[in-house]
């Protein structure tokens, strides 16, 4: 991930221009968060902003991306380095003394209402509920962002140099405003106002107020970002808020916003590995040589084989058997392989699926003629009979039912795929019949989402079945699993 | 070397005179393009006005449109130039009476008079103000997006039989992709990068009733919010600016003052493309407990 910090030279700084420091320590970072922005690159930058007025975030922001973010994939990490960056600099942002002051008397407990004699602009709980109510109502963004300040002032409870991320103070501060409890409030005063409103019509509003109080969230994660910024310097939090690129994203420890990310990632991939792979399939030529239809060529050249004929290739198309364990902290990484697999299934003569914990089942039916592939997967989780006895992964049990059941259709031209962490929780690893599926099958290959080093400790024993497979990948993230499913077709 | 525009407001303006509307960060990106001499690739989903945009910026600077359509099997033939080999023959035939030597023929009949420009050579052999349209980029393979590079970087295209044809005038480039493919680095590199994506709902209400004559504010304001209520959901295809407009159009064709969940529900069509789609979103519709945020 930090490939680019050393590889690419950064470039010379003339002394005494402060623009082209901030931009050189800019690009660092953004090359640190694993956005490749070439030299060439870099320099469209540098030239680009010259000929936008530096006042114009709007505008300033744009021209960097359009030098140095080539992938909208990229985006949301750019906005986050670019707000530490820049946004944050203006006169506007900086924090007056006696807000930190403020800041540090809240000393994070809410203090009992009006009983610290409402110092000057600081207002009580009620009225800031009440600020944010109509704020929200009305849709008044400047009246927002300043019911977000006053929030993370008063709720985040924020010290200098503690070192605590954002995500706590944000998570503090949204408890505190019971975000749910005031869209019902809207909602309610809705339906009583006005007197020929639908559902139809609730619903549009609904929709209009969660997004309002979505960008109240995004206003108070800024807020939170500039006082640490403000705090801690801009370089020491670049490197705290950095955010991992999508295809980056760890399955295991993806957090609700992350997984959303990833879901809308997943999509595009699998549109672009299926046109790849349909490409790969037409123009491979390496057929062997066709030697009657060269003769017969040849026979117009007076017998002399100038035009050599090849055979059309035929590829290899896999049969493919994907075994998941779907238990907790993998479950999300056998979705998503259970997602790109599906997606992709026209780049594979059959694919049957089948998802476990100490149970197993199969649910390529959830899957066949299924539209909406997000939809299948929701099913998979919630019909699925996977639970044998207590709802602890057993590899060995599991194994041992598709074993006695599937493995007359485990055939020369199948593969098979694994996915799990093979944590067995101590119960009878049963190898070999990973052993014998090898010998039947044409590969077994076994994925791993846990990184390569926790293998084989604790009850993970990805060892006892290593030696039966024909790979063993850990695949962590997006770009690791598109890597291996490249691969695989 | 002269410039198109003053300063970004103005191409923000000019171009909502054209009834292209968009933000100061598309402005900017225009705006770059002509101050750096870079090509822009302009990427999003499908609808929302990519290939647009390079007509009204033509539209907006009084320029000629030079549009290179890609396609699977583009070849430099059909997207460079092409020597005009019927009428070489004749030139050889007609000659061959005369006493001409072969040198002098060989020369001749690889000259300007017989090349056929195809769209890249045209755009940078035109003498009038030029914008260059390369539509769908992400259909070529990417060994012919190498044919790409030299025009999209130094303006010239090499002919080995005459030599480097530069530019005349430099045009501004737009190259569109439907991100079916990544596009190679070196060609990202040449480009500067724009993302269009849905427009804000105020935006897309202006849009439809820049778009739409006819139709009354708060019908627009309806059309915008049941189309951004829509395109919250995780659907196939979600709705593109074009069938939004296609969704006003007809509701101002039924005489449409209000829409409610029926109207939506017969209507939806349009908007929607799949089966699955335009069920799930009439079952959403039809509950005021809303998604997720």
């Amino acid at each position: 991930m930090t490939a680019y910090e050393t590889d690419l030279p950064t470039l010379p700084v003339e002394a005494g221009d402060p623009l082209l420091d901030l931009l050189n320590g800019f690009i660092a970072e953004l090359r640190a968060v694993g956005i490749p922005a070439s030299l060439t690159e870099n320099l469209d930058a540098m030239e680009a902003v010259k000929h936008v007025p530096i006042t114009d975030r709007e505008t300033f922001k744009y021209a960097l991306a359009a030098t140095l973010v080539k992938n909208q994939a990229h985006w949301k990490a750019f906005e986050t380095v670019f707000e530490v960056y820049f946004s944050l600099r203006g006169a506007q942002y900086e924090i007056a003394a006696d807000d930190l002051d403020e800041a540090d008397e809240a000393d994070g407990e809410i203090r009992a209402e009006g009983d610290r004699g409402s110092g000057g602009d600081m207002l009580s709980p009620e009225e800031l509920a009440e600020m944010l109510y109509r704020a929200l109502m009305r849709g008044d963004s400047e009246m927002l962002r300043a019911a977000a300040r006053e929030a993370v002032r008063r709720y985040a409870g924020m010290e200098p140099g503690r070192p605590v991320g954002g995500t706590y103070y944000l998570y503090r501060t949204l408890r505190n405003l019971d975000l749910e409890g005031v869209l019902e409030r809207l909602m309610d005063a809705e339906q009583h106002t006005e007197g020929d409103v639908d559902d139809f019509d609730l619903r549009l509003r609904r929709d209009e107020f969660e997004l309002r109080i979505a960008e109240l969230k995004r206003q108070i994660e800024a807020e939170i970002r500039r006082r640490l910024v403000a705090d801690r310097g801009v370089e020491a939090m670049a490197k705290t808020l950095r955010k991992p690129l999508p295809s980056d994203i760890d399955f295991m420890h993806a957090s609700r916003e992350e997984m959303a990310s990833l879901r809308k990632a997943i999509y595009p991939l699998t549109r672009k590995l299926a046109a790849r792979l349909v490409r790969k399939r037409r123009h491979g030529r390496a057929g062997p040589l066709d030697f009657r239809s060269t003769v017969r060529h040849s026979l117009s050249y007076g017998g002399v084989p100038v035009e050599p004929k090849f055979r059309h290739p035929r590829p290899h198309k896999p049969d493919i058997m994907v075994v998941a364990d779907v238990s907790g902290s993998v479950a999300a990484f056998a979705r998503f392989t259970l997602h790109l697999v599906h997606a992709i299934s026209s780049q594979f003569s059959k694919v049957r699926s089948f998802v476990f914990i100490d149970g197993l089942d199969e649910v390529t039916g959830f899957f066949e003629g299924a539209d909406d592939i997000a939809e299948a997967v929701h099913r998979v989780n919630t019909e699925a009979d996977v639970v044998w006895v207590d709802g602890h992964s057993d590899y060995g049990h599991a194994l041992g039912v598709f074993w006695d059941n599937y493995a007359d259709d485990v055939g020369p031209r199948t593969t098979v795929l694994i996915l799990g962490d093979a944590r067995n929780n101590y119960h009878a690893p049963e190898g070999w019949i990973v052993k014998a599926l090898q010998q039947k099958a044409r590969h077994v290959f076994w994925l791993n989402p846990e990184p390569r080093s926790y293998w084989d400790t604790g009850d993970s024993i990805v060892g006892e079945y290593a030696p039966h497979c024909d790979g063993v990948f850990e695949v962590r993230n997006l770009r690791q699993l598109e890597a291996f499913v490249d691969r695989l077709a | 070397m002269s410039h198109r525009f003053t300063d970004v407001g103005a191409v923000q303006q000019d171009l909502s005179k054209v009834d292209y509307l968009c933000d100061s960060g598309l402005a900017g990106v225009v705006y770059l393009a002509d101050r750096l001499d870079k090509p822009v690739l302009v990427e999003g989903p499908a609808g929302t006005g990519k290939t647009q945009l390079a007509k009204s910026v033509a539209e907006m600077t009084g320029s000629r449109l030079i549009r290179l359509q890609c396609y699977e099997g583009l070849d430099e033939a059909k997207a460079l130039y092409e020597w005009n080999y019927k009428k070489q023959l004749l030139r050889i035939q007609t000659e061959r009476d005369a006493d001409v030597g072969w040198d002098e023929v060989s020369d001749d009949i690889f000259s300007d008079e017989f090349l056929l420009t195809r769209p890249l050579l045209e755009a940078i052999r035109a003498v009038d103000p030029i914008v260059l349209l390369i539509d769908e980029v992400d259909r070529v393979e990417v060994e012919t997006e190498a044919l790409l590079l030299e025009i999209l970087s130094e303006y010239q295209v090499s002919i080995p039989e005459l030599g480097t044809m530069e530019a005349l005038q430099v045009p501004l480039v737009f190259l569109t992709s439907n991100n079916t493919r990544e596009l190679s680095e070196a060609l990202k590199r040449r480009c500067l990068y724009l993302h269009i994506d849905y427009p804000t709902m105020e935006r897309e209400k202006e849009i439809v009733l820049a778009k739409v004559p006819d139709i009354a504010e708060n019908l627009a304001d309806q059309v915008a919010r049941v189309v951004r209520s829509i395109r919250r959901l995780e659907l196939k295809k979600p709705p593109s600016v074009s069938e939004t407009l296609d969704w006003a159009r007809t509701l101002v064709l039924l005489g449409v003052q209000h829409i409610d969940a029926d109207v939506a529900a017969e209507t939806v069509n349009i908007l929607l493309k799949y089966q699955s789609d335009i069920a799930k979103a009439n079952k959403e519709l039809a509950t005021v407990e809303g998604i997720e945020p």
